[in-house]
């Protein structure tokens, strides 16, 4: 392992229009080493990546590549010299199979022409490579996001490139799949392939990288081994003030004595063949019950029948004890159902309307298009959620587009929380979003119920679940298999061990 | 290495998944298949398959533009300046060789060669300056028409020109009166051009980056896809296919017409709509563009054999036939959207 620099990024600077997303950075990347680039939301961390590999052009800067200055107009020319990046939102299309994302641009061929069956079989050696399982001739909008993350890291794993770039790649994934990536990168660092790895899991980031690089405001705050830089201090770099505050959410215990009120929502025998068996859940007015389980165990399912999303074709749903009928997504809202989907980009933001406008939609929508919020009303609330949450940055004419990942998924947020439904489901509400506005949002949450809304919270990551709630459902298999209630039980382990029970009696 | 595996199997089986997409297509031969056996039903004669030949040939030119614009759209684009270019190609061709001169064999690659140019420049205008599609061929459209007329504003004969007289040569399939059928040299261009386009859509890159474009521009260029090139591609074919039309009709009816062409980039469009290509891109086949110019040529048929309609209802028909697959479309790209969970 030489230590010579691959990639070299000296002073850049770039400039949106109103915006100085980076300020004279400088970044150094060596063979061999995993690197983690950190920051808040909207710190600048995608910007660098994309200037970078020629997705933006540097306003001020230069960049070396192997000790030679170059200048990339488009990712295809950064692929060609051996930069092979994932970004942050699943970039892929999802009209072609799983095997021709995985090939796209370089697929095998005889002649001119494409050996599909050779692509294929290909496509599926890949995939067991990295432990998974896909039909590869299927379009790929059949899966979910995690898997299509997962194809995508599978694509740019595939390319043998110098520098591979994953920005956020585990932000829909679960422990298993992390793992698996995690040991594929660590093969590929003993391999001398440079990687940069962006991730708001600061566990995943110690877990993994040797080096760091912190960005505050668009501008370089220092590197830092990742031995000499204790979690705490990272955080204080990152957010520019200390934070004793962090940790303070913690579970509040027993709110709810079991079966004390009447349940707001209640599901009985509610199912949907090949996507979650039959399950009863209740949730009471004020309570956070949350969904626990791998990916692919039926979480977001399970959100779904309830918000009206998919149809269920076993068992019923009432509120307030009355049985539902004609259950869909507009009548749902019109019922106090609120229901914030995980994928963002094709189910939830409008990229080219301001952030108001994006926040307001589904209050919007409720009213019906006759009677329009005035604009002093609107304006207010608009600000008050942008204060919430901390979006930035807190221009609400912006379009939303131009906001960074994780000031997206803010503004998604927002507008259910306007809304202020009876019942909110929250599918993976903080994937992509940093350790301080996290902290915003689980206090939001807690807000909320104290309220009185009742919430449905599913996240990938076991802690907030238990910190978050009273209740929590365990999903395995596409079946729940267990509610788990009493204080004692509200751990990870016990989460963790819910699950693995079930599947040993299989 | 992992001990694990992981797999998801989406809540339809992938067969549903993978047939999807087949639906419109069929729905387009399907219907197809009821027109003809309507015909059968309800007039003598319709049995005559010279009834099916001739679908291929007054509809030549027609399928070969339908072809280039099943291109643009699968990418996500449109392009309305082909009924222009067509119009301005047969009358280029003509000013060549009547005016000029110039052998056949040399004013037909310049012809092509032009078409397609042009639309390079086409896509060029609109990848590079982010120029609406829509714009961009609109002013292709006046400004091709516009040189037509400027070269001729009456109609231009070419039947002096031996060249030209290929075109409408027959080849026999069996004795015509004793149900077999002919098809003229026009037709095989056109069937060329549709075997050669869909090789190039399913088998290439060029073809693959297409629908990858039209499925998401910013996804496949941060693929790493080369999206300029296949976008200026698209609108290359596209004149090419236009120019090609052009001397198709050079060859169908020996003159040129500075007016030929009219509102043909509409129907071009309704062949591809009807034939399943979804207009948001990323989704479509050429051989349904094929059976979208089947189906209103279809029409036109039936239309002629009733007898006491107008031309004007196979417009009308047109009409309705485009708003049901629109609906169709937008009812199935609902489906689909539930799928991505
Ligand atoms: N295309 C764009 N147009 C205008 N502004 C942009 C654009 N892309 C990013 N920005 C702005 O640049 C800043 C940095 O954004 P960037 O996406 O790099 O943040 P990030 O560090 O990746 O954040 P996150 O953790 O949320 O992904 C933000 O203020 C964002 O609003
Ligand atoms: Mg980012």
């Amino acid at each position: 392992m030489s230590d010579e620099p691959i990639v070299q990024m000296a002073g850049i600077t770039k400039d949106f229009t109103g915006v100085r997303a980076l300020e004279s950075v400088d970044f150094t990347l060596r063979p061999g080493e995993i690197h983690a680039i950190m920051g808040e939301n909207g710190a600048g961390k995608s910007t660098l990546i994309k200037v970078l590999t020629g997705v933006h052009a540097p306003d001020a800067g230069r960049i070396l590549l192997d000790g030679e200055p170059v200048r990339f107009h488009s990712p295809g020319q950064a692929q060609a010299a051996g930069i092979s990046t994932v970004y942050q939102e699943v970039n892929l299309t999802d009209n072609l199979s799983v095997a021709e994302n995985l090939f796209a641009g370089r697929e095998p061929r005889l002649g001119p022409f494409i050996n599909f069956r050779a692509m294929r079989r290909k496509a599926s050696a890949l995939l067991d490579q990295i432990g998974i399982d896909l039909n590869v001739a299927a379009p790929l909008s059949s899966y979910s996001i995690a898997m299509q993350q997962l194809v995508a890291i599978a694509r740019a794993v595939d390319f043998e490139a110098k520098v591979l770039i994953l920005d956020e790649p585990t932000s829909s994934l679960d422990r298993d799949e992390v793992e698996v990536l995690m040991r594929v990168m660590r093969k590929l660092a003993g391999d001398g392939v440079a990687m940069v790895f962006i991730s708001h899991f600061l566990d995943q980031v110690y877990e993994v990288c040797d080096r760091m690089t912190v960005l505050r405001n668009g501008k370089l705050v220092g590197d830092w081994d990742t031995d000499a830089l204790p979690e705490n201090e990272l955080i204080g770099h990152m957010l520019g003030r200390e934070v004793e505050t962090l940790e303070a959410i913690e579970h509040r215990p027993d709110r709810w004595p079991p079966g004390d009120a009447a349940p707001l929502v209640s599901a009985e025998g509610l199912g949907r063949r090949g996507s979650i068996a039959p399950f009863d859940l209740d949730v009471r007015e004020g309570e956070v019950v949350g969904l626990a389980g791998l990916l692919g165990s039926g979480r977001t399912e399970t959100a779904r029948l309830i918000a009206g999303a998919d149809r269920h074709d076993s068992g019923s749903l009432s509120l307030d004890g009355s049985k539902l009928r004609g259950h869909n997504p507009r009548t749902a809202a019109a019922r106090g159902i609120g229901f914030c989907p995980e994928n963002r980009k094709t189910e939830g933001l409008v990229p080219d309307l301001s952030v108001a406008e994006n926040i307001v939609l589904a209050m919007q929508a409720a009213r019906g298009w006759a009677r329009t919020i005035p604009p002093a009303r609107r304006d207010k609330l608009v600000a008050e959620f942008i204060a919430k949450l901390d979006i930035r940055p807190a221009d609400p004419h912006l379009p939303v587009k131009n906001l960074s990942g994780g000031n997206q998924q803010k503004v998604l947020l927002a507008r259910w929380m306007l809304l202020q439904p009876r019942l909110l489901i929250l599918d993976e509400p903080t994937r992509g979003i940093d350790v301080g506005a996290k902290a915003d949002i689980q206090r939001l949450v807690n807000e909320l119920s104290d309220d009185g809304m009742a919430v449905m919270f599913i996240s990938a990551e076991l802690d907030e679940v238990t910190r978050l709630s009273d209740r929590i459902a365990v999903l395995r298999d596409r079946e729940m298999i267990d509610i788990l209630g009493a204080e004692s039980e509200m751990t990870t382990e016990r989460i963790v061990d819910t699950i693995v029970a079930k599947g040993g009696e299989q | 290495m992992s001990t694990t595996t992981l797999t998801e199997r989406s809540d339809r089986s992938t067969l549903f998944d993978g047939l999807g997409r087949y639906i419109p297509i069929a729905a387009t031969i399907g219907l197809l298949i009821a027109m003809y056996a309507g015909g059968l039903a309800n007039y003598s004669n319709f049995d005559n398959p010279q009834l099916i030949a001739d679908l291929f040939i007054g509809n030549a030119a027609l399928l070969i533009i339908a072809v280039g614009m099943t291109f643009v759209i699968l990418s996500g684009g449109i392009d309305l300046s082909v009924g222009s270019m067509m119009a301005f190609s047969t009358m280029a061709l003509a000013w060549m060789t009547v005016e000029l001169g110039l052998p056949a064999e040399i004013a037909v690659p310049v012809v092509l060669v032009f078409g397609t140019g042009s639309g390079m420049f086409t896509g060029a205008v609109i990848h590079y300056f982010k120029v609406q599609p829509f714009i961009a061929t609109l002013a292709g459209l006046f400004l091709y028409r516009g040189l037509t007329l400027q070269i001729s504003d009456r109609d231009v004969s070419i039947r002096e020109i031996e060249f030209f007289s290929w075109g409408m040569d027959r080849v026999e399939f069996g004795n015509v009166r004793e149900g077999g059928f002919s098809l003229p040299h026009i037709s095989f261009i056109a069937f060329a051009v549709v075997i050669i386009a869909f090789i190039v859509l399913h088998y290439t890159r060029f073809g693959r980056s297409v629908y990858a474009v039209g499925g998401s521009e910013q996804s496949a260029l941060l693929m790493g896809l080369p999206t300029a090139r296949t976008k200026v591609g698209v609108y290359a074919v596209s004149g090419f296919c236009a120019a090609l039309g052009g001397v198709v009709a050079a060859y169908a009816t020996r003159s040129a017409n500075p007016l030929a062409g009219v509102g043909l980039e509409l129907d071009a469009i309704a062949a591809v709509v009807i034939g399943g290509t979804l207009l948001t891109g990323g989704s479509g086949f050429v051989l349904g563009t094929v059976a979208g110019v089947m189906v209103m040529g279809m029409i036109s048929t039936i239309i002629a054999f009733q007898g006491n309609l107008n031309s004007w209802w196979a417009r009308i028909a047109v009409g309705v036939l485009l708003l049901a697959f629109i609906l169709l479309q937008r009812f199935l790209g609902r489906s689909g959207e539930k799928r991505k969970t």
